[in-house]
Formats: C-alpha cells, sequence, structure tokens
C-alpha cells in the first residue's frame, strides 16, 4: 500500500471509528441495502476497499451521494462494522478535499459571537475535530 | 529450621528466554534455610527428579522449592518426586516462573527480578510447612445425570454397562431430548428415532438406571464420591408405576387446544399426554396449566376412563433424596429465539420457521405426518431459501445473537436441503452462507453432496430482509461472488438459528459450584486435557452443555465422561486434600461467620465443656470443621473475627510470611 492510500486509508479510519477488520465478509450489509443497485461500490465492498486503502475510487464514485444513511448495514451487521460510517467519512474527505471547509476545531472559536446558536457550536466542534 | 533445596527449571526457552535462570538459583542461595540451590533444563524431566531426589539425600533436605510452571501443571510430579525420596509431599512447594513471570514479560531484567522474588516467598512459606497427612473418605457407588438426551442416555447406559447404578434426572415428562425431535441424522441419513430409540428402550429395560422424569435437581450438598442431592419429582397427576401408557385418556381429553411442545407449538396436544410414541417412561402426564379438572375441579373425564385407576388428581411434587457418588451434568441445548431477528419476519409469518420446526415438518410423527407442508396454508412450498448463522456468530448483537459458531447449522442445512431436492425434486432450494464450516469425517462430501448431485443453490452472501407479501415471501439477499443483490419470491425460508445452553444449565452451575464461561456452556478442567471434566471434582460434562456438539461427538463425549465416572466410582476410598481449615477451639468465640461463608457446609456449632483456670466450667459453642467435606477454599479463615480458623498448609503465618518476602 503507497504512503498516501494508507494515510488515506488511516484518516477515514479514524474519521469513522470503524475497525474493517472485524468483517467476516457476510454480506448481510449489501443485502439489506436499500440503495444497492444505485451504487457502483456496495456497502461490503466499501468495507474491504476502505481496508486495502483503495478510497480513491470511492471519492470519485457517484455512488457516495445515492447512500441514504438508513444505517440498515449498521442495524444489520453481526459484527458491528457500520459500513454507513464509512460513506459517511468519504464523503466528508470530499467536502474537505473541495477546501470549502477548511477550519479545525481550534479555529471555530474566531467565528464564535452571540448569535451562533450554541447547538451549531457544538456540531461545528465536533465535526472539525474528526 | 527447614534444610530447603531450591530447584529453578529453565522449561527450555520457556522460562530461560526471559529469565536468567542462573541468577535466579544463586540469588535464591542466600535465603534463609536454603542449603543447596540449582537450575537444570526440564526439572519435570526423569533427569531432573532424579537431581532433586540425589540432592534430598546428599544434603539431607526437609523442604523443597521447585521455581518453574504452574503448581497445577507439575505440583504432583514433584510432591511424587519428594515422596520417593523420604519427605513429606507437602513439603514441597512451587513458585511459578512461568505463567506468572517469563510469559507474562518480554523484558529479561525484569523477568528475573520477578522469578527471584517468587522464589523467595516459596522458600519463605517452605521455613513455614509442616508434614501434612490426606484423610480418605468413601466413594458413594451411584452416579447421577443429569438430563436425558441423547448425551445423558449414553453417560448413564456405558456408567450402568460397567456395574454401577445410575439415576437419570430428566425435566420432560420423557427422556429422549433433541435427538427425539429429529428426523435424519447427517451424515449417514439413518432416522434418528430409529437409532435413539433402542437406547431410550435400553435405559428404561436396564435394572441398573432409574429415570425420574418431570424431575429437577433442587439441591447439591457435599463432595466427590459423596454428594447429597435432592430431586424434585413434580407431579404429573398420574401414578407412574399403574399407568400402563394405553392412551384412552388422551383420547377422552377434551381440552384439545394445548400448544404441542414436542411439535413446537405447531400443533395441539391435550391436557392430558404423552410427548410422543417412543416416550420413556411411557406414563402420561396431565399439563397442569391446562387441566379443566385441576383448574377448576370440572371434568375428571381422564380418571373414568382410565382402566388402570392411575390418574390421580390430588398428587403432590415429591422430593427424593439420594446419595451420589459423581455428577454427570448433560443438560443440553436450545435454539435461540429468533424474536428478536426482525428482519426475517419470523413473527410476522408462519412460513418462516427455524431449522427445529423443519424438522418436525419432515418428521413422520410430525404436525404434518412428514409431508413438507407451509405452516400458513398447508401447501407444497417451491422455492425454500436456507439461511445460515442465524444468530451465531453475531458479535455486534449480544442481545440479539451469540458471538460463538454453533457448529452444527451447516451440517443440518445441508441435510434439510438435500433431502428436500430427493423427496420434492421440483423444489428450487437456496442455502445462503457466510461460511460452509464441515469437518468432521464424511461431512464435507455430504456437503459437496448436496450441491453436486442434488442441485442445491449455494450462495455466499447473507439474507438482509424478508418481507411477507401476499402468499410469497420476498427475500432480499447478496450474492457475494457475483456481487449482485438477488431478490428472490420464496414460499418458505427456513433459518438456522444459533444454539444456546438450556436455561436450567445456569442454576444448575450454581448448585453444583461448578464454572461456566459467558455464554453458560460449563467450563472443562482443561481444554485439551481434561474436556469431560469440570473444575469442581466429582462433576463431569457430557454433550452440548460444555460447547455446540453434533450426535457423534456428543456420544464420543458422553462415553469419555461415562469413563471418567467408572475410574472414580471404581474406587473405595478417595484420598482427600489435607489442606483443610481447623479452629482454635480456644479462640473460636462462637460467632458462627465462618459457618455463613463455608460454601460446602463443613462447619458445624457444638457446645463444648472448657475447665476455667478457677477450676469452675464454662460450655461453649465452638465450631468445627469436618475435614471430609472441607474443600480448603478458604473463605472461613477470612471471615473470622477472633483469628481462630486457620488453614494447614496455607496457614495465615505462611502467607504473611510469603508477603514479607514480596514486599522486603
Amino acid at each position: 500500500m503507497s504512503s498516501k492510500n494508507e494515510r488515506l486509508r488511516d484518516e477515514i479510519l479514524k474519521r469513522s471509528g470503524v475497525n474493517p477488520k472485524k468483517c467476516m465478509r457476510c454480506g448481510k450489509c449489501s443485502a439489506t441495502c436499500p440503495a444497492y443497485d444505485e451504487m457502483e461500490y456496495h456497502p461490503h465492498q466499501f468495507v474491504s476497499m476502505v481496508e486495502n486503502g483503495d478510497i480513491e475510487p470511492l471519492i470519485n464514485s457517484k455512488g457516495i451521494y445515492r447512500c441514504l444513511s438508513c444505517f440498515a448495514c449498521v442495524d444489520r451487521c453481526p459484527r458491528g462494522v457500520e459500513p454507513a460510517k464509512l460513506v459517511e467519512a468519504v464523503r466528508l474527505e470530499v467536502i474537505r478535499k473541495q477546501g470549502a471547509n477548511h477550519l479545525t476545531a481550534d479555529g471555530v472559536e474566531a467565528f464564535l459571537d452571540g448569535e451562533i446558536p450554541q447547538q451549531a457550536i457544538v456540531s461545528a466542534l465536533r465535526k472539525y475535530s474528526k | 529450621m527447614q534444610r530447603i533445596g531450591v530447584f529453578v527449571c529453565w522449561c527450555g526457552t520457556n522460562i530461560a528466554g526471559t529469565v536468567d535462570v542462573k541468577a535466579v538459583a544463586e540469588a535464591l542461595k542466600n535465603e534463609p534455610g536454603v542449603i543447596v540451590s540449582t537450575d537444570y533444563q526440564y526439572m519435570c524431566s526423569q533427569s531432573g527428579q532424579q537431581m532433586i531426589k540425589d540432592a534430598i539425600a546428599e544434603h539431607k533436605l526437609t523442604g523443597i522449592v521447585v521455581c518453574s510452571c504452574s503448581p497445577r501443571m507439575h505440583e504432583t510430579t514433584f510432591r511424587k518426586t519428594a515422596a520417593s525420596a523420604g519427605i513429606n509431599p507437602y513439603m514441597v512447594e512451587i513458585a511459578n516462573i512461568r505463567e506468572q513471570c517469563s510469559w507474562v514479560h518480554k523484558d529479561m531484567p525484569i523477568g528475573t527480578e520477578k522469578a527471584i522474588i517468587l522464589g523467595k516467598a516459596a522458600v519463605a512459606k517452605v521455613n513455614l510447612n509442616a508434614p501434612l497427612t490426606p484423610g480418605e473418605s468413601p466413594v458413594t457407588k451411584r452416579a447421577l445425570v443429569i438430563g436425558g438426551g441423547i448425551a445423558g442416555i449414553q453417560t448413564a447406559l456405558d456408567i450402568a454397562d460397567a456395574g454401577f447404578p445410575v439415576d437419570i434426572v430428566e425435566k420432560k415428562p420423557t427422556i429422549g431430548g433433541k435427538m427425539a425431535q429429529l428426523d435424519k441424522t447427517f451424515p449417514t441419513l439413518d432416522c434418528a428415532a430409529c437409532i435413539l430409540t433402542p437406547k431410550m428402550v435400553d435405559v428404561a429395560q436396564n435394572d441398573k438406571i432409574r429415570i425420574f422424569s418431570y424431575s429437577e435437581v433442587t439441591d447439591v450438598k457435599g463432595f466427590v464420591g459423596n454428594f447429597d442431592v435432592t430431586i424434585r419429582k413434580h407431579a404429573r397427576y398420574v401414578k407412574e408405576d399403574v399407568c400402563t401408557g394405553c392412551g384412552a385418556c388422551i383420547e377422552k381429553c377434551p381440552m384439545k387446544k394445548v400448544p404441542n411442545e414436542f411439535n413446537l407449538g405447531m400443533d395441539n396436544r391435550t391436557a392430558i399426554y404423552i410427548p410422543f410414541a417412543q416416550a420413556t417412561p411411557k406414563v402420561a402426564t396431565i399439563d397442569p396449566n391446562y387441566c379443566n379438572m385441576l383448574k377448576n375441579g370440572k371434568c375428571g373425564l381422564c380418571a373414568k376412563v382410565c382402566a388402570a385407576g392411575a390418574i390421580d388428581y390430588t398428587q403432590k411434587d415429591e422430593f427424593i433424596e439420594e446419595k451420589y457418588g459423581a455428577i454427570v451434568v448433560a443438560t443440553g441445548f436450545n435454539p435461540i429465539s429468533m424474536e428478536k431477528f426482525d428482519e426475517y419476519a419470523y413473527s410476522q409469518s408462519k412460513d418462516v420457521i427455524t431449522s427445529l420446526e423443519f424438522e418436525r415438518l419432515t418428521n413422520a410423527a410430525g404436525p404434518t405426518a412428514g409431508k413438507l407442508l407451509r405452516p400458513s396454508d398447508g401447501k407444497h412450498p417451491h422455492t425454500i431459501v436456507f439461511v445460515q448463522c442465524v444468530g451465531s456468530r453475531c458479535e455486534a448483537c449480544a442481545e440479539k445473537g451469540k458471538e460463538y459458531c454453533s457448529k452444527i447449522c451447516c451440517m443440518y442445512t445441508a441435510k434439510h436441503a438435500m433431502l428436500t431436492r430427493d423427496k420434492y425434486p421440483d423444489t428450487d432450494v437456496y442455502v445462503f452462507y457466510i461460511d460452509v464450516r464441515t469437518p468432521g469425517k464424511n461431512f464435507d462430501e455430504f456437503y459437496r453432496r448436496a450441491v453436486e448431485e442434488y442441485g442445491v443453490h449455494y450462495i455466499k452472501g447473507m439474507v438482509g430482509k424478508v418481507t411477507p407479501e401476499g402468499d410469497k415471501l420476498k427475500v432480499q439477499a447478496s450474492d457475494l461472488l457475483l456481487n449482485k443483490q438477488l431478490h428472490i419470491d420464496a414460499d418458505l425460508v427456513v433459518l438456522a438459528a444459533a444454539i444456546e445452553p438450556d436455561k436450567s444449565a445456569r442454576p444448575l452451575a450454581t448448585l453444583l459450584t461448578a464454572s461456566m464461561d459467558t455464554n453458560d456452556f460449563f467450563t472443562e478442567a482443561h481444554p485439551k486435557l481434561r474436556p469431560v471434566e469440570s473444575p469442581t471434582a466429582g462433576v463431569f460434562l457430557s454433550g452440548a452443555c460444555q460447547g455446540p456438539k453434533d450426535i457423534p461427538e456428543t456420544v464420543s463425549q458422553a462415553g469419555a465422561a461415562a469413563s471418567k465416572v467408572i475410574g472414580l466410582l471404581a474406587k473405595d476410598k478417595l484420598t482427600g486434600n489435607p489442606c483443610v481449615a481447623h479452629s482454635d477451639e480456644m479462640m473460636c468465640n462462637g460467632c458462627s461467620s465462618c459457618e455463613r461463608v463455608c460454601p460446602y457446609g463443613a462447619i458445624t456449632y457444638n457446645d463444648k465443656e472448657f475447665r476455667m483456670p478457677d477450676r469452675t466450667t464454662l460450655i461453649r459453642r465452638v465450631a468445627s470443621v469436618n475435614p471430609a467435606v472441607c474443600q480448603g477454599c478458604g473463605a472461613c479463615t477470612v471471615a473470622c473475627p477472633s483469628g481462630a480458623m486457620d488453614l494447614h498448609g496455607f496457614a495465615s503465618s505462611q502467607i504473611m510470611a510469603e508477603v514479607d518476602a514480596i514486599c522486603k
């Protein structure tokens, strides 16, 4: 695995909190997925591709926006792998790559004023500390 | 002062790899009482033992410290070595520098330092050791088998065959267990009843075996060789010795809508019933939850038609007390509940069934007389989907399933698929699998036959969802090899439910003080070398109560457990453990704390007359320990507020000397 792929993989795993080694290749995530035919990479492939550091094709895949985040795969996975969280982490990677949200958790403070709702501050910190 | 010899074992590189054994031997030379200290590659070998014997003779040693593996491994070896050289075996102490030192440390200086400390503690203890002589206890030459499935039946037959009386306690009205519910057995496909019922008859006819059916063990006291067991015989409201099993009562019973548990609720039975034709004992039982006569006194038909006069509505639970030398646990398994697996629609559709229900649907004595018909409409199913690993290997959903592999499902699913294709070639059969696990004699060949000769569609993938729609079951699944999502309109879905230990196992383990794992399977004394014994002496394990097992494995384990029981019962006396508690009557204040904490009931209190210094007498209540019952756990020594209780071989002074040596 190239060092770039390794870095990307570690980033995705850290952000999602998913441990793909727990996957036992049963395919129940893909069996349960309602958006299966809309995605070129199916939930079970997502898990092994992330494990192998094959992240670029996932970033370039339109399928990540077809995932409904219904979490059926998360609910039914017998091993607690949570494939939907990987999809979410890859989406986040795209957003960050676009440079639109180049913030870190430390940077959030600079934007604080009396107008920002507390909930927004908390979610900004949560989002950018991932 | 003792004359102590210290022997440090290398255990090849097991110890010497992380512990500088020479440095340990050298360091221990200067400990009080140590006359000689040396090391050797394998202390347990004959030459190692000879070394100890020679040292005993040469240096007139009175105590031995062996720094080696866990005392569970070789304590007996070295005690025998010492005894053969004329030293009391209880003058030997083991310092565990393998499991508790070399195996848990990577760093040589740290490992060496700890080994020296452990050695010092052992030396300090030996200095206070005293020779001990074990007592003997008699053996009750009768065995108890708890559970009357194939495991219990086989164990009982084998023990009886050796000439010892055996009692089987079975909580159901008949013995036979799960195997009696099965149709065919893999990999030879002989009918389960054809091979089980002869054994059930053997049990019934064997004059060495008594069956306590519809009974439970409610209390266990005593210890290996001398268990006192209380058995509760539930009232079946039928006199067992009078009933002929003719079945006239069953024909006349008006209460015909009782869910039949033998057919897993797929049909009904009467309130008075015999579970199945070959039931042993073939005696009717009245279900008090449904019998009108027992509930409100209105009926009594069965008593009227019973020619033998066996019905007795006033029968009460009976408690039987019996002595046993050995106890075999054979409590078996159950499929887990499928109610929590909503995605498979088990609770929503009658046509989603478990594999055990499938067995009953294909069994000639089952609800459909052996015809494979859908439970919902009685039609013949043309597309059947089998789902493997439902609740097995399920780590994430502990509240739903089990982390372990249930082991038997791959084979019985192959059997079901094959038999379906054989009997109904017009049926499409799909099996969804994660892995097919078929290790076993002729097992993989059997599975391959299902695929190659019978055309069963094996698909690598899981079923994600089953949705009842009209009279079909919409099955959504994945085919991982084709990388496709499949949609199958099925008529019947069969779930290979994970298996779990019977619910009665946990309370029984408490009664027996036998240990269990987190899944409630009984733990064996050693996973490889003592697989049929519980760590609790005198308690043995047979069948699926110890872990998922198929019939061939269960029968072999049942025989192995029986041979262990026979080995025990063949002895006239058992050598006890001399490391038992004893009470100093002068210090005992009669508080009963020790009696309350003793798990073995070994402590009793007696009034005793004491002569006081002023020549008067005083009657005081003091504790006394029955050394035959005491197992030396030491709970009483901790509970005793006055320090009157102490343990031979593990005296408080010895433990404190060890602690001092460690903290020095």
